[in-house]
């Protein structure tokens, strides 16, 4: 395994009485794909929020290499609905003070498809296609660290398709990503390891194939086993 | 200040793709500049008043002593303050008052010059209301003060014709009465008489006894008498009013209602403008982007309150200017009225930021803007003295706490000079700044 170029250390967030997130640690090798996954409400969003910086942990901390960029895509799409694509890119880039911020630009909407559209405001686009602005967006900076919360969410096969490749693509040039998902087999299709939440805790960390081992058809029900014998 | 650069033409870009609020901010000053220039540049229209008066036409003109007094004189007078509307009998008046065509109906009787001359009882007119609140108070306004100068006029004839008695009884003369000529003494001739009688007498003469009180009581009666004179002229306006204005120059109203008015859309368009493009952001879920460090929690408050105001401030502007097209307003200080309208517009964006930072949309901001605002308008402009002491006291602390006094004595300190001046009003601003500022960063952290 190379370096980590993430650790999350004993992360618990509050919202008042309510512990969204207890005691969490892990550590994200360079290059790993990693699969957050839960029920609804396990804290999967206040997870990559913690890891992102969009929130301060109640205890605990994120420790990223001093000079890492970490991209964040946000679970709803994070774009202005009066702005053309291509106005959405400039500006998160020039804001994320990216060297080249035309060039940065110009790549990503090619690597996304978007170029044809690049004109049109977002607020026209379909949900989709907003997602992929979303996706572009997180990534323009080239960051070390991916966190996408539910990429896939409201993508069709054939853009879902696209977007795997495209992040698989980023993995292999060494960018670590984290991503939550409800969909299991895609978890299991494209992440290495695996972080099962329940409740705010962390109850599982392995391949996919370690949580398979939890029942024997397919790993969704395997999911289910692991969950319900943790009495969750 | 890179990041608030692209920010600032993010919102600018936003706001002019969205045409509705643009046309809103460019119409709204433009119309209610040229309403209030029109209304305070014409008078507001005369009340309908249906009007009977049935004082015969050979009994309109009052003679008392040697004056006349004609009563359709003052029928004009009051025609200045109502558009009459000419009924032949009662009944029709109070038709038209029940019909709505007329919101009061006014009546001379027949017997007011009688009641005049006679000086018994006061004569008197008579109106008719429609039970209107509004329309009475209007109209009884308007009558009460035309009626208030005819009997200043009316005590001002009255004066004369009892001078004119007290002069012949003083100096003496001729006197009409009843077609019939008489030459008057008059008390000091008498007196003299008197005097000349009283020397020709010997010291110690009985008649002389007798004249002498009687020659004592024509002097003390001439002096006396000329002393009453003044006595009746203080009567006819026994109190007048002195104006002293204390604490500095006060604005007319007139130019104090356009303080009021480019104050208020200073503010509509601020709080508007600030509280929803923050609130934009959350609505949008870039606030969540934004707060990686991308911009710092300044630098946006201060991009949204910069945005809000510098818009405030044209919209503001151009108020003024077109109100000025109406009222004479000093342009001499219109480097005044931006630094007016800047310290203004700064106050209620950061209010208006402060708000944005509570809600998740634009709409729930507009609305809080709105709730906010409209009452604090209304507490600003409580008078002194129309509400318990304690109570405007109270009224005092909140309409200090909040911007909308010290944008409006900064705006009318420029524009009209009053006071407190336009340096204290924007030390006020300032605090409010300050203050605003702080629990704007405190919201947005939620």
């Amino acid at each position: 395994m190379s370096a980590a170029t993430l650790q999350a250390q004993s992360l618990t967030k509050r919202f008042g009485e309510r512990v969204a997130l207890r005691d969490v640690s892990f550590r994200l090798e360079s290059g790993e794909i990693l699969a957050v996954i839960g029920p609804n409400g396990a804290g999967k969003t206040t997870l990559l929020s913690l890891l992102a910086g969009a929130a301060s942990p109640s205890s605990g901390e994120v420790i990223a290499p001093a000079g890492e960029r970490i991209g964040w895509v946000p679970q709803h799409t994070a774009v202005y609905s009066k702005l053309s694509v291509l106005e959405n890119l400039r500006l998160f880039a020039r804001l994320e003070r990216v060297g080249d911020p035309d060039g940065a630009v110009a790549l990503m909407l090619e690597q996304t498809g978007l170029r044809e559209r690049a004109g049109e405001q977002l607020g026209r686009l379909s949900g989709g296609n907003r997602q992929r602005v979303n996706i572009a967006i997180g990534l323009l900076a080239q960051p070390a660290v991916a966190l996408l919360d539910e990429p896939s969410a409201s993508l069709d096969p054939r853009q879902r398709e696209r977007l795997w490749r495209f992040i698989a693509a980023r993995a292999q040039a060494g960018t670590s990503i984290v991503f939550t998902t409800h969909d299991i087999a895609e978890a299991e299709r494209y992440a290495a390891r695996v972080l099962v939440l329940a409740d705010g805790e962390l109850l599982f960390s392995g391949s996919p194939a370690d949580l398979r081992r939890h029942g024997s058809g397919d790993i969704e029900s395997a999911f289910v086993n692991f969950l319900r014998d943790r009495g969750h | 200040m890179g990041s608030v650069r692209w920010m600032l033409a993010k919102d600018l870009r936003i706001l002019r793709r969205s045409p509705a609020l643009s046309m809103l901010l460019i119409i709204y000053p433009a119309a209610i500049a040229v309403l209030i220039g029109l209304a305070l540049s014409r008078g507001p229209g005369l009340p309908r008043v249906a009007f009977l008066n049935e004082i015969p036409p050979s009994r309109a003109v009052i003679t008392l002593g040697s004056t006349r007094i004609d009563t359709t004189r003052y029928e004009r007078q009051l025609f200045e303050a109502i558009q009459p509307v000419r009924v032949s009998s009662r009944a029709q008046a109070i038709a038209d008052v029940r019909d709505g065509s007329t919101i009061a109906a006014l009546i001379m009787p027949a017997d007011l010059p009688h009641l005049l001359a006679s000086a018994a009882t006061s004569a008197y007119v008579q109106v008719i209301y429609n039970g209107d609140a509004i329309n009475q108070s209007l109209v009884e306004t308007a009558i009460e003060s035309k009626l208030a100068q005819a009997n200043a006029l009316l005590a001002v004839q009255l004066e004369k014709v009892a001078g004119s008695y007290i002069d012949l009884l003083l100096s003496g003369g001729r006197l009409n009465f009843l077609g019939l000529a008489f030459n008057v003494l008059g008390l000091r001739d008498s007196a003299q008489i008197l005097d000349g009688v009283l020397s020709g007498l010997p010291a110690h003469s009985p008649l002389a006894a007798k004249l002498t009180p009687v020659a004592a009581f024509a002097k003390i009666a001439v002096n006396n008498l000329a002393s009453a004179k003044a006595v009746i002229g203080a009567v006819g306006a026994p109190i007048v009013v002195h104006q002293q204005t204390i604490d500095g120059r006060r604005t007319p109203l007139d130019f104090y209602a356009v303080a009021i008015a480019v104050t208020i859309s200073l503010m509509f368009v601020c709080l508007l403008l600030a509280s929803g493009t923050l609130a934009l952001e959350r609505e949008e879920h870039t606030l969540e982007r934004l707060r990686r460090g991308l911009v710092s929690p300044s630098a946006l408050l201060g991009e949204k309150s910069l945005l809000a105001s510098v818009c405030a401030v044209f919209v503001g502007f151009a108020m003024l200017a077109g109100i000025g097209i109406f009222v004479p307003l000093d342009w001499g200080r219109a480097g005044l009225w931006l630094l007016a309208l800047l310290g203004g517009a700064l106050a209620f964006a950061t209010l208006g930021v402060a708000l944005g930072g509570l809600v998740r949309d634009v709409r729930a901001a507009s609305l809080l803007a709105l709730l906010v605002s409209f009452p604090l308008v209304f507490l600003a402009l409580v008078p002194a003295g129309s509400v318990a002491v304690g109570l405007y006291d109270a009224i005092r602390v909140v309409s200090a706490i909040f911007p909308f006094k010290a944008a409006l004595e900064a705006v009318d300190a420029a524009v009209n000079r009053s006071s407190p001046s336009l340096w204290a009003a924007l030390g006020h601003i300032a605090l409010l700044v300050l203050g605003f500022g702080v629990l704007a960063r405190v919201g947005l952290r939620r």
